[in-house]
């Protein structure tokens, strides 16, 4: 493996003495793609920050292609970052806002419209080079914020949910965009988001933060299927969670008075499936409960079901009422076994 | 439905009469002032001049009479004082709108004293300080006077238009490169300049018209247009004195006209935060 590009080592952040980054280390290698996956709150965007150098870590260092920058600050890092709310300046046109950071490095005239002319038309925005902030589309701004960000040529691209300001198509679409882009002009790049499919589709390498440490890092598939904590099995989609003891070849809920420690089954929704009242397939879980709400999805229905004090979501396509018996089975590949939490 | 159609006279009526008073509380006065700057002869029982003309303006802009030195030495003090009061509402703005340190509440609330006592108390002691400083009857004086009172509005509303832009603007020219220093001269300045003009505005507005400062530390050596006018108006001399209105109320006219365009809503809604 090669040496890492972006380093970032026992990194903490407090404010006052509220703690908001815990001795985070990441390590990121050049061209790689490494999203930051959380909930609001959870620290990412700290983190991001202090790549950034907004934020003064309290501990811990940062390095970039080996120079270390944790007390440098934000104008030397060579780091651009793209701003949730793409922070473009309205007092200037496009091709301003995207020859800005040439600006300031003291770049040609010439040299600075030659790269605006490049960016331009790699984002797809010819001829929008004397057009006012205030007359571009959202998907329009995006683009314009990440071209700012690309024209210096950063050596880390730092993305603050670029995308959480557009509507759901526009960020299908752009989604794809910017992954393709990213490939191609081989940049290194952080990405905060809170939408796991966001992560999944664009990173090479998701870090789950959970309330400022990283619960897990790994590829989007280790840490989809293979969740390290009950935290990340939930944030990855398997919020259903289920006491269990063991018996013989197959999984069954802790008769009452029970010996034996039970541990917790958790599942996706859609991995959850009806089966016949007297069926009992082979290993996995077999669940009997009652149906307690529907929910209409479009393909699917969502239903909760209700097992003897255990509550859980299944999808399945048939129509079923409220107040149903149905019998569930959750195959061994789908369940993710936790030792319970003291 | 039909009722809400059908004009109800009794309240048009009264809308009117309102309307009309109002216009004749703000517009009378007005018009006297424009009458009497054309009349050449108006003397009692008389209710309208008796002759128009244009005698006491050529007096007025006659370049051997003061109200032409006078009006020089009003936009020159008005225009210092902006100087002076910006100098220090910039620094003091962008400190009081970004740096959360206690007290800034109470800084604010001390720019506004000047303001919030009894004046002539103020000015009698002003007065009395300058002149032991030997800044009496100087154009420096008399620009301090006006400093101390531009400066509650010139800080409050430069801090509003500092508060008004957002932060992330200024962290992605640090973030692209810029020094703190060009960072602030490439972006905070220019999206803080509307507001900063809107206060220079008032601030040179409020100089032109002050009188009881100019006063007590200009007279007699300095003469503004104010001055100027309250001595004609105390000589009986109305024609001069209703010139000299007119001629301080054309560029309050024209400047408030465009404050209104460089005071956004969303400078406006910062102020005294």
């Amino acid at each position: 493996m090669p040496a890492p590009y972006l380093v970032a080592e026992n990194v903490s952040v407090a404010y006052g003495p509220v703690r908001v980054l815990d001795r985070v280390s990441l390590d990121v290698a050049r061209g790689e793609l490494v999203a930051l996956l959380g909930s609001s709150g959870c620290g990412k965007t700290t983190l991001l920050r202090a790549i950034a150098g907004f934020v003064r870590p309290t501990d811990g260092r940062i390095a970039v292609d080996g120079r270390d920058i944790t007390h440098t600050p934000p104008e030397a890092r060579g780091t651009a970052m793209m701003f949730q709310s793409y922070a473009l300046w309205p007092h200037m046109d496009v091709a301003a806002n995207i020859g800005y950071g040439l600006r300031m490095r003291g770049a040609a005239r010439d040299e600075i419209a030659r790269r605006v002319d490049e960016m331009l038309k790699l984002l797809k925005l010819e001829g929008y080079g004397g057009r006012a902030i205030s007359a571009l589309s959202g998907g329009q701004k995006q683009r314009v914020a990440l071209g700012r960000a690309l024209a210096v040529d950063p050596s880390v691209l730092l993305l603050d949910e670029p995308m959480s300001n557009l509507d759901y198509r526009v960020r299908l679409e752009l989604r794809h965009e910017l992954r393709a882009l990213q490939k191609r002009v081989g940049i290194t790049a952080i990405y905060v988001t809170h939408d796991r499919e966001e992560a999944l589709t664009l990173a090479d390498r998701i870090a789950v933060i959970d309330a400022g440490r990283i619960a897990q890092l790994g590829t989007p598939d280790e840490v989809f299927h293979r969740p390290s904590s009950p935290f990340v099995a939930g944030f990855m989609g398997a919020d259903n969670a289920v006491d269990v003891v063991r018996a013989g070849e197959r999984w069954t809920r802790p008769p009452p008075g029970a010996a034996g420690a039970p541990v917790r089954a958790h599942f996706r929704a859609d991995r959850a499936r009806v089966v016949g009242a007297g069926e009992t397939p082979a290993g996995g879980l077999v669940l009997d409960g009652v149906v307690s709400q529907r929910v209409y999805l479009g393909t699917e229905y969502r239903y909760r079901v209700r097992s003897d004090g255990a509550d859980f979501w299944i999808e399945d396509g048939a129509r079923r009422d409220e107040g149903t018996s149905l019998r569930v089975h959750v195959p061994d590949d789908a369940l993710l076994v936790f030792p319970i939490a003291a | 439905m039909t009722a809400t159609l059908r004009p109800r006279w009794p309240d048009a009526i009264a809308r009117t009469v309102v309307v009309l008073l109002l216009a004749f509380v703000i517009f009378g006065p007005l018009a006297n002032l424009v009458l009497w700057a054309f009349a050449e002869r108006w003397y009692f029982p008389n209710k309208l001049p008796q002759e128009f003309g244009l005698a006491f303006w050529k007096r007025v802009f006659d370049p051997r009479g003061n109200a032409v030195a006078s009006l020089g030495t009003s936009v020159a003090i008005a225009s210092l004082t902006v100087a002076v009061t910006l100098a220090v509402a910039i620094p003091a703005g962008y400190a009081l709108a970004r740096l959360r340190m206690p007290g800034r509440i109470l800084v604010l609330l001390v720019f506004l004293l000047p303001q919030a006592v009894p004046n002539l108390p103020v000015y009698v002691n002003i007065a009395r300080v300058f002149y032991e400083l030997g800044l009496n009857g100087t154009v420096l004086g008399v620009v301090l006077v006006h400093t101390a009172h531009g400066l509650v509005l010139a800080v409050w509303i430069a801090s509003a238009a500092f508060a008004a832009v957002d932060v992330s603007l200024e962290e992605a020219a640090r973030n692209l490169g810029a020094s703190p220093w060009r960072c602030w001269t490439t972006v905070t300045l220019p999206l803080a300049l509307p507001g900063l003009i809107a206060s220079a505005i008032f601030v040179f507005l409020d100089s032109l018209d002050e009188f009881t400062g100019t006063y007590f530390v200009g007279v007699p050596d300095v003469t503004t247009l104010p001055l100027l006018m309250f001595n004609a108006s105390m000589g009986g001399n109305y024609q001069i004195a209703s010139i000299t209105a007119l001629l301080l109320l054309v560029p309050s006219i024209l400047f408030m006209l465009l404050v209104e365009r460089f005071l956004k809503a969303d400078v406006l809604a910062m102020i005294g935060r």
